[in-house]
This record gives structure tokens, C-alpha cells and sequence, in this order.
């Protein structure tokens, strides 16, 4: 008998690549290419779930990733399979959520061809993916299992994909090569400069009005604790990105709310009027500049901490760069500290306070409107439930109005904003957790966009509470046109709609509908008492609109407040 | 303000591609791009001349610098380096013009690689204004063809 080790299959070799990476579950949906990999699934630990459209599926990593801090692992098969997939790459991308996409690809020989559903998905995706590899030799597939891990979660996160023929899932008796990296190009910057800390550290003291400016690369670092110590001692005011929520709970003193185009008043305010901006985890999105970074907080000195160095200086010039992981970073500068005096922040507090007295937004309690729909929710819900929604003004009405957020619990497509992404990203939630309540904020155009994934929660038998805040129509975009075009309508109404109660049931999942505000507790008091899943078909007022709201082209300041 | 990028990436294929998509992707403008093997057999050197402000050229050193594929991006711009370029050059010439021609090759230390009954091929090598100037002092004999390999850089040897 020969000692040669006896090899194993490309596919298995990629299972147990994945294994070794801790995956625990594969969002996914297969194909023709991919038949080896799905007949090796059958002896592998991984768990499958199997999605309704590979658009759901990729939706479902990427909330998977955002409340676990994992790298989320989705599998769609080639051609289709991959084009379905690249909206939820394009999203994870702009949001920074590590991902590891495998796509299925025709066989090697056949590359090129055209043949049978072949496209080159890594063309396609380049520019919205942070690295991609095609597999050409199943030995090299430990290795690129681990370095794409490591790419994705690594640094600023980012979706990586693999591209995987099928000759190279189905060879049989391969032997593996090693599994060490090879990646003299890739850096990584963690460590913070010690100047700067200390430049910070001074600039702080001396400032009069220091806003703390907080974004997704808080909750990405795992910065919360850090930051809320920040502002438990220098009581500097802190506003947030959407990306941010959860950095800093709405409920803390210091908390200023969200800044930007639907932020609060006294959060773009201060922001206008801070002498030092800190900005951390954050990249200037239009979304909170009005597209304008010559205008954005002009009479502050900027001191901008980011682990992507391409972000510093790309919209505001900033005074004070460094690059590097914002946990570090905050950490180093709350050590240095103690060496200077807390700044005197007195009177910008008293501003802050009078704006915010001012400008507090008063609402009917009684009246069935979308504030008063979302604080019942979050009393009845409680702080430790996970929230995904999906894109419109129920968003934003989220945003602005769901009171307690804890870190990690907060799923929003931001810098793609793309509808359809609330429920899938709640199966990926609830999946990555199953002991936690899991709530979608969803809007009745956004739902129909992943309707079909009400199929993988009946299959999987998720407890997600679906709270639908159906106007009837593309609320957003409606709200544009009675803004800014003479409210001369064009293609919002959802005439057509179902019923989306019956929608529910008819997936055997129960559904309760709410017309009116004496109904609106007692329905979600159920739906959260109902171990299973649970729509909640919320009727509201198509002339709802979300305010504040910067005009385009406006500065942060030239808010519409009613 | 024209700089000169030295940017070793990974010898893949695939890698041109993520380097070019990316500068058409940013709207930086390429203004030559060379690309060839280096002493290293993994590795490939691009040398780019890149037009912008130094805020533009910072942005796109760290746009590149972010590629896996890149393992090093060095501004080659200025006295510390030495830059070349080499041509080729078809010029035509008559009975009349032909010693004209040939003593301003001469001038430029260009060599002539080929001759025809109605033309001449000169190579030239030098730094970019040289081989400009050499263009411009033959145009009125009639250029018929031209072509230039793009910017060639290194850092001079520290003293
Ligand atoms: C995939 C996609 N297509 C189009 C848009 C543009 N868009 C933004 S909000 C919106 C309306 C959303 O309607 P709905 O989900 O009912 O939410 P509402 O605003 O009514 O709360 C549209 C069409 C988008 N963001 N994503
Ligand atoms: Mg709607």
C-alpha cells in the first residue's frame, strides 16, 4: 500500500476552509455549478439556510454580520445567481460590512466562452467588492478561504468575493496546499500616532463648543463603552450618523441625536456652530453635509480618526488626521487627558439646552402617527431588541423616533439605502440570534421589494415581528414631490397592494391589522407575546412627512421643522 | 501638476485592471502608464503619470495603496529621481532635408535604426521635455509616425 495521504474534494476542502474560519452558517441558494458544493453541504456541520432570492440571501449575511460583528458568508449559484447577488455586495460595500460572497462559476475551461450561465461576476463587482479571487486550482482554496476572512474583517470592512468553477469544486483526491497567507500588499492600520493623541488631547481642553461627531466605525471598533466614557468625562455633546446609531443610546445626557438631512435640530446646530469638531468612525456623507463640505461646521477645527486613510480629507479638510481603529484611538486619547483640563463647556451646554427646549417636536399622542407608533414599539419591544429596517420614511421615522438602541442592534442599508433590505436582514439577525427579539421597520413599497423571504421565516420558523407602516404609497418619494414639485404626484401610489395580513397567513404567519391609535398597543403587546412571527399591518396617513429635513443644497441649518 | 508613481503591485493577471478601473472609477486622469517585470518575479512595477493637486495625487497614492494587489506606492516627482522615456520616430526626408534632419538627430544624440528612400526611424531616449523638444525641431520636416514607450522612473542612489 502506498503512505500517500489520500486527498479529498475541492468542495469539501472549501467546507472545511469555512469550518476553520467559524463559519456556522451559510446563506444561500443553489445552481447547476454548484451541485458538488451542495452534495459536499450534506456532510458538513455548516448550517444551510436557504433564502427565496439571492438578493435575500446576501441581505440575510449582511444583517448576520452588523449584529454579531462576524464575517457573514453567503453562496448563490453562477450567472443569475451572481447578478442577484451584486446589490446586496454594492450595499455591504458602502456600509463597510464584511462579507465573504461565494459565487459559483462555469468550469475553468469553459471561462470565456460564454457558455451556459457564465458572467464575470468578478468584473461586475469590482468596484463594490474590497478584494475577489477566481479559483483556478482547488489546492490554493485554504489559503484564499483564509486571506478573503481576513480581508473582510479586517481594517475597514468590506464584502470579498470568491469565484468558484465548478471542475474546481468537483475535483476529487486533491491534496491542499498550506493555508498561509500571502498578503505583502495588504495593510492594516491599527495603531494610533502619539502626537496627535496628545494635540487632540490639548485642542479639547481649549475648545468652548466640542461636538463629537460618532459613525459607523464606533460600532464597528466596538467603541461604545469607550465613547460613552469620553462623554461622561469631557461632557462633550456627541451627535451620530445613521450608521452610528447605538454608538451613544439617545437616552445618555450627552446625546444630541442624529445629524444631517433628517438629524435634529440641535444636533445641525451644533454641529454648525462647534468650534472643534471630533470625527470618529465617520466619512462626511452627503447625507449629513448636503453634499457640501465647504459649508460643513466652518468654524470648527476638525480632527477626523478613521482606520481608512483615503477618507481623511476627502470632503472636509480637517486639521488633525489620524488613522487608525476608533476604539484605540478614543482609548488613547481618554488616557491622555488627564494631563490637561476638561474644557469649559458651560455656556454651550446652555445653548444646546435652549435649542433643544425649543425645538423639541411636539406630537399627538392619541392621534395614530408614525412617532407614536415607534415609541409604544420600543417601550413594548425593550432595549435589548435587534432592529432592522428597510429604506423610506419609516427609516427615517425609525431613526429619529425608536428610543433605545443598544450596540450591535441596529440594521439599516445607509449609504446604498436600498429598499427591500429590512427582512432578509432580519432572518440574518435572528439566525446569528436566535434568543433575541428581532423587529423589522418596514414600509409597504420596501416589503414587496423581499416579500418572498416571508418564506424563509415560515420555513425556518423565525420569531421576527414585522411592524409594516403601510401609507399606501412610496412615502418618501412622495414627500419629495409635495416638497420640491409642487406636490405634482408621479408613480407613488401602491394601488395594487394585498392584503397584507392575509399575505401572512397565507405563509402561516400570524398577522394582526391596526387602524386606529387605540389599537396600536395592544396589537404589538400581542405580536411580542406570540412566539412565532408576527406581521403588524399598521394603516397610517399618507401625508405623514419626516421632518426636520435640510432641502437639497441647503446648509444643515436651513431646516424645514413643519 | 504632472506626478510620477511608482506602484509595485502583484504580477497577476487581473491586476492592470483593478489598478486602471480604479483611477477611471475616481476620474483621476492617467497621463501615461507603463507597466513591466521587476527584479522580483512576483512582482510587476507600474510606473503612472498621474495629472492633479496635491491633494488629488495624495488621494489617489492612498486609493492604490488600499488595493491588495499594491504592495508599495512611491512619488518619483522631482530632482530625487531620475526619469526616461524612449521614442520612436519616422521622419521623412528628401535629398534636400536629409542632412538637416540627420544633424539635428545628432544634436539629440538619437540614433537612426532604420532608413528608407523617403524616410528615416530615430530612436531617442531622455526625460520627457527632451523628447518633446526633439519632436517640435522635426515637425517642419514632417513627422510621419511616432510612438513613445510612457515614463520610465527610479530614485537616484543617496549621494
Ligand atoms: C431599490 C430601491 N429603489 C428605489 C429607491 C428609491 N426610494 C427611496 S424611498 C422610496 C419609497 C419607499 O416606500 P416605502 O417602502 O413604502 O416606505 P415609505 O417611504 O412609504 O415609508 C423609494 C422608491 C430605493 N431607495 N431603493
Ligand atoms: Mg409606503
Amino acid at each position: 500500500m502506498s503512505e500517500e495521504k489520500a486527498g479529498i474534494k475541492g468542495a469539501t476542502i472549501l467546507l472545511n476552509a469555512l469550518q476553520q474560519e467559524g463559519v456556522d452558517v451559510i446563506f444561500g441558494y443553489p445552481g447547476g455549478v454548484l451541485l458538488p458544493l451542495y452534495d459536499a453541504l450534506l456532510d458538513s456541520p455548516i448550517r444551510h439556510v436557504l433564502g427565496r432570492h439571492e438578493q435575500g440571501i446576501v441581505f440575510a449575511a449582511d444583517g448576520y454580520s452588523r449584529v454579531t460583528g462576524k464575517v457573514g458568508v453567503c453562496l448563490g449559484t453562477s450567472g443569475p445567481g451572481a447578478t442577484n447577488l451584486v446589490t446586496g455586495i454594492a450595499n455591504a460595500f458602502l456600509d463597510s460590512i464584511p462579507l465573504v460572497v461565494l459565487t459559483g462559476q462555469v468550469s475553468t475551461g469553459s471561462i470565456g466562452s460564454d457558455s451556459f450561465q457564465e458572467v464575470d461576476i468578478i468584473g461586475i463587482t469590482m468596484p463594490i467588492t474590497k478584494h475577489s479571487y477566481l479559483v483556478k486550482d482547488p489546492r490554493e482554496l485554504p489559503r484564499i478561504v483564509k486571506e478573503a476572512f481576513y480581508i473582510a474583517r479586517t481594517g475597514r470592512p468590506g464584502p470579498v468575493l470568491i469565484d468558484l468553477p465548478k471542475d474546481v469544486l468537483a475535483q476529487e483526491n486533491v491534496v491542499p496546499f498550506s493555508n498561509e497567507m500571502k498578503l505583502k500588499g495588504y495593510k492594516v492600520f491599527g495603531q494610533a500616532n502619539n502626537g496627535k493623541i496628545e494635540e487632540v488631547a490639548k485642542v479639547l481642553s481649549e475648545s468652548r463648543k466640542p461636538v463629537l461627531y460618532a459613525g459607523g466605525g464606533v460600532v464597528t471598533a466596538g467603541a461604545e463603552d469607550v465613547l460613552r466614557l469620553f462623554a461622561d468625562k469631557t461632557a462633550v455633546p456627541v451627535v451620530t450618523t445613521l450608521m452610528g446609531i447605538g454608538s451613544l443610546p439617545l437616552e445618555h445626557p450627552n446625546s444630541l441625536g442624529m445629524v444631517g438631512m433628517h438629524g435634529t435640530v440641535t444636533a445641525n446646530y451644533a454641529v454648525d456652530d462647534c468650534d472643534l469638531l471630533i470625527a470618529v468612525g465617520v466619512r462626511f456623507d452627503d447625507r449629513v453635509t448636503s453634499g457640501m463640505g465647504h459649508r460643513f461646521a466652518t468654524k470648527a477645527k476638525v480632527v477626523h480618526i478613521d482606520i481608512d486613510p483615503v477618507e481623511i480629507s476627502k470632503v472636509v479638510k480637517t486639521e488633525i488626521q489620524i488613522v487608525g481603529d476608533a476604539r484605540q484611538v478614543l482609548a488613547e486619547i481618554l488616557e491622555a487627558l488627564p494631563g490637561f483640563a476638561n474644557p469649559d463647556v458651560t455656556d454651550w451646554w446652555n445653548q444646546l439646552r435652549d435649542w433643544r427646549e425649543k425645538n423639541t417636536i411636539q406630537y399627538d399622542k392619541d392621534r395614530l402617527t408614525p412617532p407614536m407608533v415607534m415609541e409604544c414599539l420600543g417601550e413594548i419591544a425593550g432595549g435589548d431588541t435587534i432592529v432592522t429596517t428597510d429604506v423610506g420614511q419609516h427609516q427615517m421615522w425609525a431613526a429619529q423616533y425608536y428610543p433605545t438602541v443598544n450596540p450591535r442592534n441596529y440594521a439599516t442599508s445607509s449609504g446604498l439605502g436600498v429598499m427591500g433590505y429590512g427582512l432578509p436582514a432580519a432572518i440574518g439577525a435572528q439566525i446569528a440570534r436566535p434568543k433575541d427579539k428581532v423587529v423589522l421597520i418596514t414600509g409597504d413599497g420596501s416589503f414587496q421589494m423581499s416579500i418572498q423571504e416571508l418564506g424563509t421565516i415560515a420555513q425556518n420558523k423565525l420569531p421576527v415581528k414585522i411592524i409594516l407602516l403601510n401609507n399606501g404609497v412610496l412615502g418618501m418619494v412622495r414627500q419629495m414631490q409635495k416638497m420640491f414639485y409642487n406636490e405634482r404626484y408621479s408613480q407613488i401610489e401602491l394601488q395594487g397592494n394585498p392584503d397584507f395580513v392575509k399575505v401572512a397567513e397565507a405563509y402561516g404567519i400570524r398577522g394582526i391589522s391596526v387602524n386606529s391609535a387605540d389599537q396600536v398597543r395592544g396589537a404589538l403587546e400581542e405580536a411580542f407575546k406570540h412566539p412565532g412571527p408576527v406581521l403588524v399591518d399598521i394603516t397610517i396617513s399618507e401625508h405623514e412627512n419626516v421632518l426636520p429635513m435640510v432641502p437639497p443644497g441647503k446648509d444643515i441649518t436651513e431646516m424645514i421643522v413643519r | 501638476m504632472l506626478h510620477t508613481l511608482a506602484v509595485l503591485v502583484e504580477n497577476n493577471p487581473g491586476v492592470l485592471i483593478r489598478v486602471a478601473g480604479l483611477f477611471t472609477r475616481r476620474g483621476y486622469n492617467i497621463d501615461s502608464l507603463t507597466v513591466c517585470q521587476t527584479e522580483d518575479t512576483e512582482l510587476s512595477r507600474m510606473t503612472i503619470v498621474v495629472n492633479g493637486d496635491d491633494q488629488i495625487i495624495e488621494q489617489v497614492r492612498n486609493q492604490l495603496s488600499k488595493l491588495v494587489v499594491v504592495h508599495s506606492v512611491s512619488d518619483l516627482t522631482g530632482e530625487s529621481a531620475v526619469d526616461r522615456e524612449l521614442a520612436l520616430i519616422r521622419i521623412q526626408v528628401s535629398a534636400e532635408t536629409r542632412s538637416a534632419v540627420l544633424q539635428t538627430v545628432d544634436i539629440f544624440r538619437g540614433r537612426v535604426v532604420d532608413m528608407g528612400r523617403t524616410n528615416i526611424t530615430v530612436e531617442l531616449t531622455g526625460d520627457i521635455p527632451k523628447i518633446d523638444a526633439f519632436v517640435h525641431a522635426i515637425q517642419p520636416y514632417g513627422l510621419l509616425e511616432l510612438v513613445r514607450t510612457g515614463k520610465v522612473a527610479i530614485l537616484r542612489s543617496e549621494a
